[in-house]
């Protein structure tokens, strides 16, 4: 199928201001998105800069802005979005070059929540025990990839850089309620401040972006919940 | 360009760079580089398990999880570190555990398992529940759960910093030089130990599970310098990818109790392997595959076959095998608990590599001579415990156990030696590939002279190998090395150059299939995933030994042997 690739340009080397590229690519109905660009960037323009690296979803690399909503686009397949496909950086981080963003906000967000687990007690010789109904408490939020899907699809994000986001909400999430976790309150007050978690006007786009597929808005009422409930 | 010093440099940031991060940065100041954001690593793509003898369902020896692994390697794994691994497991397990990595759990709250191929209980009896899981996501869970803890460690990160050489003078590693990747610049980075943790290269082959990224730069890179890759024709196969994709489907469908099944609707690989079936090793499943694609037996006489999980259930395949069903909606639009899903052959996982002893010292020769300074792990890396073909869920425990390894003897060594002195010109020979790679100006183009490899290791260097399709490879890939120096990109610029590192991962691809191509054509046995037609038999008499290709300096290629460490098992036939 004949599919036209309008992809949104900018090399900081050479231009001004971005330009929109076209390009008229033949392509399988089942090829991705991902397919598509790689055929311009090997065999029409090889200047097209994109990051990728495991190609199904998986690692995070290749989030962009597909026909106006943020998606990986190795998880997109074209005859999902054919035949005028539209391809932007996502929004609201600084544009290095093409589909290229500076990812280092969004991970400083993502450190400032204490992302990773808490427990100083000694450990017991074997496996610390948790139920399956604890465990499955948190996993919709460990699926979480950092793609910045969701992140960047949010309007309280577009409006205010400094707002924490959904992802490292997601993030936060995932550890406030593991049970094995000491340092819930901790997380409760960093997302407690001005730029934290009530930021989010549950406007529902970070759930709709997540390749993931992760009920975002929901995790980040709970967590709003345990913040309400551990003050009252 | 800035040069940097710090004790221990470690290259690569998935499941082996991150646990080797994690220690050595506990006693020396250490420093990661990685080409990517260390959470796109691909370790995050293993998804059925990591296996350690806990015991939690039902009896198990991590003697028993040892046998398997012996057996699974076709008697090529080295035992004493076969033993090291299998001990050190259930150990490294539990630390995960303890680091917060969210296992899914039994009944009683401990560390779920699943059965995975080849994992027996009492020597080979039957499939035994071995691979610890995060439903099928457990390398996501381990990648995240590392990064997290280096977060919280305050371990230093270079992210998007490329690796393009290392310092080695007089047999010792001294540093890096890297391409920061936003920029452009060429940076020296000093360095008492550097620990190798950049993967494998499934970008040789069309058909692959890897990543676009997996391009075997670290092997690539210590092969210029004379230091040799071992076992390098061992490269396996993963039987159930997607048709044509070739993205990964768990064993753990599998070992959740999916079926393999030909165009007769046969179980095939009852034939293939009496006692444990569809749960044999790997290697053993790819030629089935094979077998019966090439008797007409592929699914519409196509090169596929299917994988059948419609009997276990809908809530089972969504409660076990969620990211399975997902790709299984999104690229092949159906229903994984309704249909069947077309698989075949997919390059997966490198066995062989860089040499190294239990410690993760790289060594330059058959005597075990180390190449001070320089370190390897995971996959990149050759010790060997995987031999000549890899057990699943053995490779994310490869990782940590050796990566752990790595980091602590590494750091141990920087911290008993001074800085040696480098040359002020170390990153000549990087500026000048760089600058080559940028402005020749020839009619070639990566995208095409690596699908041509891609194709050409795929038909040729595939499951099945015969001297003739050997020869003509290894024949091939030096036309196309040939060609490739007559490469011209469009991208002359600094910021965010992928044209130029596609053309550089390129050159290392390239080597790697040479290697692999040669390896494979000099071993005239069938053993683990090297199956050749032309000679079907193991032969231990001639082959019972590990295999070294080194490059000298003319550019042609040598080998060299060394013995296989056998302490328990001695080799038998290998039926399952």
């Amino acid at each position: 199928m004949k599919v036209k690739l309008r992809i949104k340009r900018f090399n900081p080397e050479k231009d001004k201001e971005p330009w929109w590229g076209e390009y008229d690519v033949e392509m399988d109905p089942t090829d991705r998105v991902l397919d598509a660009l790689h055929y311009v960037k090997w065999h029409i323009d090889g200047t097209l800069t994109l990051r990728r690296s495991c190609g199904h979803g998986i690692c995070g690399s290749d989030a962009m802005r597909i026909n106006g909503v943020n998606r990986l686009a190795c998880k997109v397949l074209l005859r999902d979005v054919a035949p005028v496909v539209t391809v932007e950086p996502i929004l609201g981080l600084p544009v290095i070059k093409d589909l290229v963003v500076d990812m280092e906000p969004f991970m400083a967000q993502y450190r400032s929540v204490m992302p990773y687990f808490v427990n100083d007690e000694p450990p017991p010789p074997r496996e610390r025990l948790q139920s399956p109904e604890e465990r499955a408490v948190f996993d919709d939020t460990t699926k979480c990839i950092l793609c910045a899907c969701c992140t960047t699809s949010c309007p309280s994000f577009w409006a205010r850089g400094e707002y924490v986001g959904p992802a490292a909400i997601v993030q936060a999430h995932r550890f406030i309620f593991d049970s094995r976790d000491r340092a819930a309150a901790q997380r409760l007050e960093i997302l407690n401040e001005p730029d934290g978690i009530w930021r989010c006007r549950t406007v529902y786009n970070c759930t709709n972006a997540c390749p993931r597929e992760i009920k975002i808005t929901e995790a980040i009422a709970e967590v709003k919940k345990a913040l309400l409930f551990s003050r009252l | 360009m800035s040069t940097f010093q710090y004790d221990v440099l470690v290259i690569g940031a998935g499941g082996a760079g991150l646990m080797a991060a994690l220690y050595a940065s506990k006693s020396a100041n250490t420093a990661v580089l990685s080409k990517l954001y260390p959470t796109r690593s691909h370790t995050g793509a293993a998804q059925g398990g990591i296996s350690a003898a806990l015991g939690n369902h039902e009896e198990d020896h991590w003697e028993w999880h040892a046998y398997d692994t012996v057996k699974g390697s076709d008697y090529l794994g080295d035992q004493d570190a076969i033993e090291i691994m299998c001990r050190e497991a259930i150990d490294v397990v539990i630390e995960l555990e303890h680091m917060g990595l969210p296992f899914d759990r039994t009944p009683e709250g401990k560390i779920a398992q699943r059965p995975f191929g080849g994992h027996t209980r009492n020597y080979g009896e039957a499939p035994v529940r071995r691979a610890c899981h995060a439903a099928d996501r457990t390398g996501h869970m381990i990648l995240q759960t590392l990064y997290q803890q280096c977060i919280k460690h305050n371990v230093n990160f270079f992210d998007e910093f490329q690796v393009l050489d290392l310092i080695i003078e007089d047999g010792v590693c001294k540093g890096a030089i890297a391409y920061e990747i936003d920029t452009g610049e060429i940076h020296t980075f000093h360095a008492k130990a550097v620990i190798l943790a950049t993967g494998g290269w499934g970008k040789c082959w069309s058909v692959t599970s890897n990543a676009f990224t997996l391009t075997g730069d670290g092997a690539a890179i210590v092969l210029r310098h004379g230091v040799p890759l071992e076992d390098m024709e061992f490269f396996q196969f993963h039987p159930t990818g997607i048709w044509k994709m070739g993205i990964l489907i768990t064993e753990g469908v599998r070992g959740e109790g999916g079926i393999l099944r030909n165009n007769l609707g046969e179980r095939f690989m009852e034939r293939y392997s009496p006692t444990l079936k569809d749960l044999a090793p790997r290697d053993v499943v790819s030629r089935a595959i094979y077998m019966e694609i090439r008797e007409g037996r592929g699914i519409d006489g196509k090169d596929y076959v299917y994988l059948d999980a419609t009997h276990l259930g809908r809530e089972r395949i969504e409660k076990k095998l969620p990211d399975i069903a997902d790709f299984c909606r999104t690229y092949l639009g159906i229903d994984p608990a309704e249909q069947p899903m077309p698989v075949q052959p997919t390059a997966h996982y490198a066995m062989g590599g860089i040499p190294t002893d239990v410690d993760g010292r790289v060594i330059v020769d058959a005597n075990n001579t180390p190449l001070y300074g320089l370190y390897a792990a995971g996959e990149v890396a050759c010790v060997s415990v995987h031999g000549a073909n890899r057990l699943g869920t053995n490779s994310l425990l490869d990782l940590v156990v050796f990566g752990r390894r790595a980091g602590i003897h590494a750091a141990a060594f920087a911290n008993e030696i001074e800085f040696q002195p480098i040359p002020d010109n170390a990153d000549e020979p990087t500026r000048e590939l760089v600058e080559r790679v940028r402005t020749h100006d020839g009619d070639e183009n990566v995208a095409t002279i690596r699908a041509e490899m891609q194709k050409l290791m795929m038909n040729n260097v595939g499951v099945f190998r015969t001297e003739e399709l050997l020869t003509e490879a290894v024949e091939k890939l030096k036309e196309l090395k040939e060609r490739a120096r007559n490469i011209s990109i469009q991208d002359k610029g600094k910021r965010f150059n992928q044209d130029l590192l596609e053309a550089i991962e390129l050159y290392n691809l390239l080597d790697l299939a040479e290697v692999t191509a040669l390896s494979a054509l000099n071993r005239t046995e069938s053993r683990g995933a090297h199956s050749r037609e032309d000679y079907p038999e193991r032969d231990d008499e001639n082959w019972l030994k590990h295999t070294l290709i080194y490059r000298e300096e003319d550019g042609s290629y040598r080998f060299d042997y060394k013995p296989v460490t056998i302490t328990k098992f001695e080799p038998k036939p290998r039926v399952y």
